[in-house]
């Protein structure tokens, strides 16, 4: 049936990764498993994982993902790798071979992503995999346990998948302990030096309250709570610690998602182009690299978007217009090392903050829309005046920037065990719908009242869920 | 030169592929949870849409809140980036703020929150399929005299030495092939393990038998009768309707000899078509009666009561002419004695039921106990009368209903 088998696929991998290594990628080894569309779906179902755990939204995944294959609404991807060492990607049987080719040169890319890029180093990708299969197995446990049984686990699961965002974004930085926390508070409540305190009254000293909880505010709602309610049991705790691992692992492929399918983008074409393809695997290569980075019309390709600026990049360092040097300086760095050095330090939201220019933004015409009424209005297109605001609304939407900043202020408001959090508002409400439905979990697993402090159509309010259900008041 | 990074590829083997279905059981749950959040839904759908009529196939959208899953996300009045093909302007419509008509986002299965757009398609045929799980024709006897021969299924009953070579038993013909070659060589003769020919022969063939299976079942039959007089309006029409076009789906998805019989009245009775019955509009006085003994007319024409399980049904606005309030009220009565279960379901669009009379009262005269009565007020009252008429232990809503309507 196809005009490759395996034998094929390895020739040209090998190939490739001579290139891979000549253009100074670094990758983790690979593995390639080949498989049908409906296996693959299976895969996407559960994010490419071999093994994960079971739960029902991700029949619900697989069914959703079936339908709009099944009725032609989107293809498949024709690749799936996965963060872990040695990085496991998934090549689909019916492809054609020049897709193959394709996409084996495109996985190495991502493979260097992941290995490379600081934000994927708390990801542990050795373990990933066995990771996994211990939750998975975990998991089963629980729900095999007659005690517990599946109604139980999904009441925690259904309620802990709620929340599994809602947790600390930068992961370089370093989570400090209670102690620490507290050890900062004394800190901050000394008083400064002062070379005159002999002259000076002295100041009064607020004595911190070392006792509050949390000691600052807290956006790793799972952990805190698994930490603070102490009426949860064990296998509660654990699926909360479950949840928010699992969580954590994908974070960083969404803070990269644009920087990471434009690398990806950028060094299968430049290995593609180097590797003396035959002519009719050339042409149809050009033909599918094209369909993979083309713009969405009013929408955001991310493979568009990220190969652009990376090609700018390039372009900027190694041949720059004399508009450009008058403006940003004559380049310090070669093309090739400006290039590495940004797949190293960056996320999406800083790359597109350094690298984004006006121009390439005028030549994207991106523009910024707005709901007014019932349509989708353009509200700013990229000249002078509104470039900047459109940088700006990008840069918020992108990777976490979409989920809001949720964080607990209080762990015993009203002294009576409530939980008090903020949403911390910067122009965006809360869909009110589905804010109800969350705090509603952050009830069941908190035990007590919640109490949510937003901002809706510009004023605050208070959204509380306790045992007698939702409400809402303005807040003065 | 060699790479140092290495590489492994494992080949596609279809027997894994057939194997391994790891979502199925999440699948599976999945459904459980759709089906249960559809049945919960079911009093709005059907007050929100208008089923009746409507072809079987057709595709329901149902919104279902127990099987989104709900996260912190941001409302509509963020705005987005996007782009264009070099001709953007300012103020230009690019899409609806439902989604619809919106290029594609970058958004991609998994690892995105997005919005949770979830609903699930359901045909109408499945709906009613759930609505009607819990439900049964109540007091069911079986009158044996006459049974439809309806179930003819074919049951498989021993083994046979002939028959057709589609009901071929391959196991049991290997069997006895080999029971005969063993038959058939002797003791020294075993050890040489030459592989001699032993071909099949008639008489190791052996066929699976079947017989067909005739499932004896009781008749039953339902008696539709709607007011159709002028006082009936065009909403208490479609509440009226609403409410038969459930029983009759019902009837039919659950019962396979079930015939069904629809009577129209205004000042006299007709036996009408399930068309004209759904889609037709009559005017005139009403005279509840007449529908009653054209329903007792049918009933002695066809449906003898010795032998079927009858089933009336009665919607009217109650607004009867007076002087044949003692003639509904017999018929009624001998309505009751022949049929198993007699129900009347009074249509009063809130607000109206002040200013007019209502059978309801006249009928509480009528002593029987396979009599019942609903009050349907509004369109979210279709589905809860419903259940009371068809839920085997209707009595303590029954009797709650009349009460309200009492008051």
């Amino acid at each position: 049936m196809a005009e490759w088998d395996v034998k094929d696929l390895e020739g040209w991998d090998e190939k490739i990764r001579v290139k891979v290594q000549e253009f100074g990628l670094s990758c983790f080894d690979q593995e390639f498993e080949v498989c049908d569309h409906n296996q693959m779906l299976g895969y996407m179902a559960y994010s490419g994982m071999p093994s994960h755990y079971p739960h029902w939204s991700y029949g619900k995944s697989f069914e959703k993902l079936k339908t709009m294959y099944d009725y032609g609404v989107s293809g498949l991807p024709y690749e799936m790798v996965i963060n872990s060492d040695p990085s496991i990607a998934y090549l689909m049987t019916d492809n054609s071979f020049c897709l193959q080719i394709l996409t084996i040169a495109h996985v190495y890319g991502h493979n260097d992503f992941f290995r490379n890029n600081f934000t994927f180093k708390s990801t542990r990708a050795e373990h990933i995999i066995s990771r996994f299969k211990v939750h998975a197995d975990r998991v089963r446990s629980y729900l095999e346990d007659p005690s517990i049984g599946v109604e139980k686990v999904e009441w925690v699961l259904d309620a802990a998948h709620g929340l599994s965002l809602q947790c600390r974004r930068n992961l370089a930085i370093k989570k400090l302990t209670l102690r620490e926390q507290r050890e900062r508070m004394i800190e901050a409540a000394r008083p400064a030096d002062d070379p005159f305190e002999d002259l000076h009254q002295p100041e009064d000293i607020e004595a911190p309250d070392l006792n509050k909880l949390p000691a600052s505010p807290e956006e790793d709602l799972l952990l805190f709570i698994r930490d603070h309610n102490d009426k949860l049991s064990d296998w509660e705790r654990d699926l909360l610690t479950i949840v928010h691992e699992t969580g954590q692992y994908f974070i960083p492929q969404m803070e990269t998602k644009i920087m990471n399918e434009g690398w990806a983008s950028y060094w299968h074409r430049e290995i593609m182009n180097s590797l003396d393809l035959p002519q009719d695997l050339y042409l149809e290569f050009l033909v599918r690299h094209n369909q993979v980075v083309r713009p969405f019309p009013k929408g955001l390709n991310p493979y568009y978007l990220g190969l652009k600026v990376w090609d700018d990049i390039k372009r900027r360092h190694d041949d720059p217009t004399p508009e450009e040097i008058e403006k940003y300086g004559r380049p310090t760095k070669t093309g090739t090392q400006a290039l590495f050095e940004a797949r190293e330090v960056d996320r999406d939201a800083s790359f597109l903050r350094r690298f984004l220019t006006e121009e390439l933004m005028r030549e994207m015409d991106m523009f910024e829309y707005e709901p007014r009424g019932e349509d989708l209005v353009i509200s700013k297109v990229s000249d002078k005046e509104g470039w900047r605001g459109i940088k700006e609304t990008l840069i918020k939407s992108v990777g976490m920037g979409g989920v809001p900043v949720i964080k607990i202020e209080d762990a015993d408001y009203n002294q009576n065990r409530s939980l008090y959090v903020k949403h911390y508002h910067e122009g965006r409400d809360l869909q009110l719908e589905y804010a109800e439905k969350a705090i509603s979990y952050l009830h069941r697993l908190w035990g007590h009242e919640v109490v949510l402090e937003t901002v809706v159509n510009s004023k605050r309010a208070l959204l509380s869920y306790s045992d007698d259900g939702f409400s809402a008041k303005p807040l003065k | 030169m060699k790479p140092t990074i290495n590489a492994i590829f494992r080949p596609y083997s279809s027997s894994d592929a057939l194997r391994s279905d790891r979502s199925a059981g999440d699948r599976q749950r999945h459904r459980q949870k759709v089906r249960e959040a559809v049945r919960e839904n079911i009093a709005d759908l059907i007050a929100e849409e208008s089923i009746i009529g409507k072809n079987k196939d057709r595709v329901i959208k149902v919104p279902i809140r127990g099987v989104k899953e709900y996260r912190f996300i941001y409302g509509e009045n963020s705005s987005g980036v996007g782009q264009g093909d070099g001709n953007s302007e300012k103020g230009q419509v690019i899409g609806k703020t439902d989604g619809t008509g919106q290029g594609q986002g970058e958004d991609k299965a998994g690892d995105q929150p997005g919005v949770d757009y979830y609903e699930t398609d359901v045909t109408l045929e499945e709906l009613i399929e759930i609505m009607f799980e819990d439900l049964e024709l109540p007091d069911m006897e079986r009158k044996i005299l006459r049974e439809v021969m309806s179930d003819r299924i074919s049951k498989r009953k021993g083994f046979r030495k002939a028959g057709i070579r589609i009901r071929l038993d391959k196991k049991r013909t290997v069997k006895s092939r080999i029971k005969r070659r063993l038959a058939t060589t002797r003791q020294d003769d075993a050890q040489t393990d030459e592989e001699e020919r032993f071909p099949f022969r008639k008489e190791d063939l052996v066929y699976r038998h079947l017989v067909e299976d005739v499932r004896p079942e009781s008749n039953a039959a339902v008696l539709c009768i709607m007011d159709t007089s002028g006082s009936m309006d065009t909403l208490k029409k479609y509440l009226a309707r609403s409410f038969f076009f459930m029983l009759y789906q019902f009837v039919c998805t659950k019962y396979r000899n079930v015939e069904i019989a629809f009577i129209a009245h205004h000042t006299e009775g007709k036996e009408v078509t399930e068309e004209e019955f759904f889609y037709k509009g009559e005017s005139g006085g009403t005279f509840i009666s007449s529908g009653y003994n054209k329903a007792l007319e049918v009933i002695q024409a066809r449906y003898h009561p010795s032998l079927w399980n009858l089933y009336a049904f009665h919607c009217s606005d109650g607004d009867n002419f007076d002087s044949d309030n003692p003639a509904a009220l017999k018929a009624a009565q001998e309505l009751c004695e022949l049929c198993n279960l007699f129900g009347y379901g009074e249509i009063k669009p809130l607000g109206s039921r002040y200013y007019e009379s209502s059978m309801l009262n006249i009928f509480r005269r009528l002593e029987a106990d396979n009599f019942q009565t609903v009050l349907i007020e509004r369109k979210e009252d279709i589905w809860p009368s419903f259940k009371t008429f068809m839920s085997k232990e209707r009595t303590p809503i029954a009797t709650e209903t009349r009460e309200a309507a009492e008051q």
